[in-house]
């Protein structure tokens, strides 16, 4: 069912790579065209920032590599599965989604009626692990991210900034090989967006986990890897700011 | 993990208030069905009680309790003298509505054959059956007439000397059981201004007449008592309760009696269906359709609360599908839901009914077999309400918790 992934350089690992992908919403006179022609190669432990003016496809394109909004045309490789060929799925999305991707948004996504440690024991829960495991997993992870203590308070009793350290955990449960975040930190103080944007760091870099981040917010840009800005539906890579390398 | 536990512990609040009402509302559906068994019950119970093998009542009537039927009081000599019958008893009913200090006191008056039946087939709760042939009654404990009291209804002042339980009309009525006797006199109880004018007309058409003229000693008979007239009959009696030697006999006595023209045999059976068919049978169907109503009503409601349920959830389904829930997980989630309000509701509205409808006027009767039925309706409402909020369940895109 799915194609090895033709990789460049086959002493890098590829953990995610999209192929001209193109995205048109509607038809005909309401037709648009939110991403054309992205392309974009991640490896794994490398951290993407993505940028670009509000309504140029960021998120089009971050729900398209996760696999929750199909693009029009193009392919889609995660884990060296051709995942998605053009708007055709070549496996069980959500399945796909729980095993190898994690999702951060700007809203902390988090189930209110489940305490910290329960949203991010879900988590493991729905890949298979047994719910003792699953606690497990949970508090360790909850521990990992300095929020440990607050594993028994409910979504809507915890911090926005704890609320999105509880939604990294729960996007580390299943030990996903990718990481999207969609403005993960625009909800908060630039103190506190820049703890979130060094946890993607540090997780990526102590296990090996990609992260894409689309993000408005420059003062950050200095922990990415990579950078790409999308412009108009186009992306392009952009090379790092002689401040930002300065790090 | 039980999400469908933890969210309605999360929102236990609401939770409870929503088993509340649905528990109200099952409970009507239930008590609705009581009292649909109760006025069935009571409709028979009166026959089921007397337990005749025979009713004879007045030529093509359907009486006693579906319509009025009049017989000769003697009919039940003449019904004893017929081989296989071991007792015939007179059956004198009707209703009568009096005042009781200020309350309204209504009851079925029931005549007993004295002596041949001196009420000890009735179930008493307290004193005895009738002990004289005047005087004395039983009265069922709905009447609410405590032991010993003395009433006045007409001329005549009874003793209650017995309480019976559960002796109902098939109106709902609480019996008060009388001597047949008395029982007549209640029923044909004139005042006597009455008498006197009724006597003075008798007298005064008699004088226009042949015979008065020619025989002035008959008039000195007309303001005598109508019963001392050779010419009136005797009160009439509503029926005539046959019990047989051996029931297996019903058939031929039924044809010999039924033979006779000027009354109609009924079996115990038919009597039955007689009042199922007739005067209870309106109230039946419309107690029947009222629930049938009030259980799409509340299967409407319950589809209501079950799909607002899970809209007010939809964005953490989403969530769960983004995070790669699979649909039994969902499926589960809004299920369990659906069945826990369901079981909530049926228990509450079980407990809350048990206190509640002894309270009723009128019997309500909740059977097992009620009760099983119900109880499956309900887990059907579940499921099937749970539909709406299921469809939107797996129709939700995981766009949706990015939203
Ligand atoms: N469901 C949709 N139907 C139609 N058009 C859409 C839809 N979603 C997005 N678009 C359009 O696609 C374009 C790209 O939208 P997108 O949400 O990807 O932008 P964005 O870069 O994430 O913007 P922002 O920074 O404001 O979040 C926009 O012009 C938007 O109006
Ligand atoms: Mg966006």
């Amino acid at each position: 069912m799915s194609t090895p992934l033709p990789a460049d350089d086959p002493s890098a690992k590829i953990a995610i790579k999209a192929e001209s992908l193109t995205k048109i919403y509607g038809a005909g006179n309401t037709e648009v065209v939110a991403m054309r022609d992205a392309s974009m190669t991640v490896m794994a432990g490398e951290v993407v920032a993505l940028l670009g003016p509000s309504g140029s496809g960021k998120s089009t394109f971050l729900t398209a590599v996760g696999l929750i909004n199909p693009p029009t045309s193009g392919k889609i490789y995660i884990a060296n599965q051709l995942i998605m060929d053009g708007p055709k799925a070549l496996t069980n999305l959500r399945s796909f989604r729980r095993k190898h991707l994690g999702f951060v948004f700007q809203k902390s996504n988090l189930i209110p009626f489940l305490k910290a440690g329960e949203n991010v024991q879900i988590a493991c829960e729905l890949n298979g692990l047994s719910s003792r495991q699953a606690r497990i997993r949970a508090l360790e992870l909850l521990d990992y991210l300095g929020i440990k203590d607050r594993s028994q308070s409910y979504p809507s009793m915890l911090s926005g900034g704890q609320q999105q350290r509880v939604a990294v955990a729960r996007a580390l449960a299943n030990r996903p090989s990718v990481i999207l975040a969609d403005e993960p930190t625009a909800a908060l103080d630039s103190f506190r967006g820049r703890q979130v944007m060094e946890l993607f760091t540090k997780v990526a870099h102590e296990q090996g986990t990609s992260v894409i981040v689309v993000t408005h917010d420059h003062r950050s840009l200095d922990v990415f890897d990579t950078l790409y800005e999308m412009e108009d539906g186009k992306l392009t890579q952009k090379a790092k700011e002689p401040l930002a390398v300065a790090h | 993990m039980n999400l469908a536990i933890k969210d309605i512990s999360y929102n236990i609040g609401r939770f409870v208030l929503t088993a509340v009402g649905i528990g109200m509302l099952l409970m009507v559906v239930m008590g609705m069905g009581g009292i649909y068994r109760g006025v069935v019950e009571d409709a028979t119970l009166l026959i089921d009680r007397l337990d005749a093998d025979l009713w004879v009542v007045q030529r093509s009537t359907r009486g006693p309790f579906a319509e009025i039927s009049r017989v000769p009081a003697k009919l039940s000599d003449r019904a004893l003298a017929v081989p296989g019958v071991r007792v015939a008893r007179e059956f004198v009913y009707h209703t009568i509505q009096r005042q009781d200090g200020d309350r309204v006191l209504r009851m079925a008056v029931l005549g007993l054959s004295w002596p041949t039946d001196k009420g000890d087939w009735i179930p008493l709760v307290e004193g005895r059956p009738l002990g004289q042939s005047r005087f004395e009654l039983i009265a069922d404990q709905t009447l609410k007439l405590p032991l010993g009291k003395q009433i006045e209804i007409g001329n005549e002042v009874y003793q209650v000397v017995g309480i019976s339980r559960g002796m109902i009309s098939s109106a709902g009525d609480g019996i008060a059981f009388l001597s047949s006797a008395d029982a007549l006199a209640v029923q044909l109880d004139v005042p006597g201004e009455a008498v006197r004018l009724e006597r003075a007309a008798r007298e005064s058409r008699g004088r226009l007449f042949d015979v008065g003229i020619q025989q002035p000693a008959l008039l000195e008979n007309a303001t005598r008592q109508s019963g001392q007239l050779p010419a009136i009959a005797r009160p009439s009696i509503s029926a005539v309760l046959v019990t047989l030697e051996h029931p297996s006999d019903a058939k031929a006595v039924a044809e010999v009696i039924g033979g006779w023209t000027d009354v109609t045999v009924y079996t115990a059976d038919e009597q039955r269906n007689l009042l199922l068919k007739g005067s209870v049978e309106k109230v039946r169907s419309q107690i029947g359709l009222f629930r049938i109503l009030l259980t799409i009503i509340a299967t409407i409601i319950m589809a209501l609360i079950l799909y607002t349920l899970t809209l007010d959830k939809l964005h953490s389904i989403a969530l769960l599908k983004l995070i790669g829930a699979s649909n039994s997980v969902l499926l589960g989630l809004i299920l369990q839901q659906a069945l826990i309000l369901g079981a909530s509701g049926f228990a509450i509205a079980y407990v809350v009914g048990q206190q509640i409808f002894p309270k009723f006027p009128r019997r309500v009767i909740i059977t097992s077999e009620d009760l099983i039925q119900l109880a499956a309706i309900v887990f059907v409402i579940s499921i099937a309400s749970s539909g709406l909020g299921v469809w939107k369940a797996m129709v939700v895109s995981p766009n949706e918790a990015l939203a």
